[in-house]
């Protein structure tokens, strides 16, 4: 019980890493597009969870509520807006599957002896810092303070991508009727109005 | 106790399960688009990790880059996707081989 009790940050680090890994794995292996995308819901959150015990809450938070909560849903709308065959886009998984897994084992084992494990475990995380002291706060001095400049390009490349997604599924259907204000402030009086000269007409003779 | 090497093998993993999810999933975009944002998830969790054991804030503030540009690739990218579907109605990157590339 002592154990556990010591080891409780470890335990939930594998906990949630396993469902992180598991929940990636299930991403791209299920045959449904929408069971895909809770899969990366999932993913992300244990994610998230990870990152908090690693000291991280604001990015923790920040990345479920940005993820999870905006772009995840964006996804969802898009896979069921579109109508997709799926045993079609099935074609060719089984066929490519050894290559992937090749390719990914391989990739695997290099990354880890690149990273050297044993090296990177004997670093122990330093001292808690003291109470009273905010994630948040910190990132936020370091962001509006060194980083000031890339936070303002990130808000540009943020507007540039908000007019681009606007302006590409924007359609124009021939058959709706709209007010175009340019015209109607460029109007003259002769536009609407037809002066027409004609001769004056005498009253007919009614008392005969 | 949790050591660097966790979270690094976990980024490692990751990022080796979403080429995994490139390489069999030729032919949806969406599934494609998914393992490219499980890429970047990777790389955001070593950024994360060396933060925490070396003491450096800098690594959380590049994480936050990160989850801008994330957002707005995956925006654009979708409504690419949309208007690329109401194009053609498919979205089955086989079929897409106009440019004859």
């Amino acid at each position: 019980m002592d154990l556990i009790v010591e080891n409780l940050e470890l335990i939930a680090f594998y906990v949630f890493g396993g469902l992180c890994l598991a929940s990636a794995l299930a991403v791209i292996s299920v045959r449904n597009s929408v069971h895909a995308a809770l899969f990366l819901v999932l993913t992300f959150f244990s994610t998230a969870c990870t990152w908090i015990l690693a000291r991280a809450e604001f990015l923790g938070i920040a990345l479920v509520l940005v993820y999870v909560g905006a772009v995840m849903v964006l996804f969802l709308f898009v896979v069921m807006m579109l109508d997709i065959r799926t045993e079609r886009m099935r074609e060719g998984f089984i066929r490519h599957l050894p290559v992937g897994v090749l390719v990914a084992v391989l990739m695997l084992v290099q990354m880890l002896v690149l990273i050297g494990v044993r090296r990177m475990a004997a670093i122990v995380p330093p001292p808690e810092s003291v109470a009273g002291h905010s994630n948040t706060e910190a990132v936020g001095m370091r962001l509006f303070t060194d980083y000031v400049f890339g936070f303002e390009i990130a808000a540009v490349i943020l507007t540039v991508a908000i007019i681009a997604a606007i302006a590409l599924t924007l359609r124009r259907r021939p058959g709706t009727r709209h007010q175009d204000v340019g015209e109607q402030v460029r109007v003259r009086p002769g536009d609407r109005l037809r002066m027409v000269k004609m001769p004056a007409e005498r009253r007919p003779e009614v008392d005969q | 106790m949790i050591t660097l090497a966790h979270y690094l093998v976990l980024g490692a993993a990751l990022f080796c399960i979403s080429v995994a999810g490139i390489f069999i999933n030729r032919k949806n975009v969406l599934i494609l688009l998914m393992a490219i944002e499980l890429m970047l998830l990777a790389v955001n969790v070593n950024f994360i990790g060396f933060s925490r054991f070396l003491d450096a804030i800098d690594g959380q503030v590049f994480v936050f880059f990160i989850l801008t540009v994330a957002a707005a690739e995956s925006a654009i990218g979708l409504a690419i996707l949309v208007v690329l579907f109401r194009n053609r109605s498919t979205i089955n990157v086989a079929e897409l081989d106009d440019m004859k590339g």
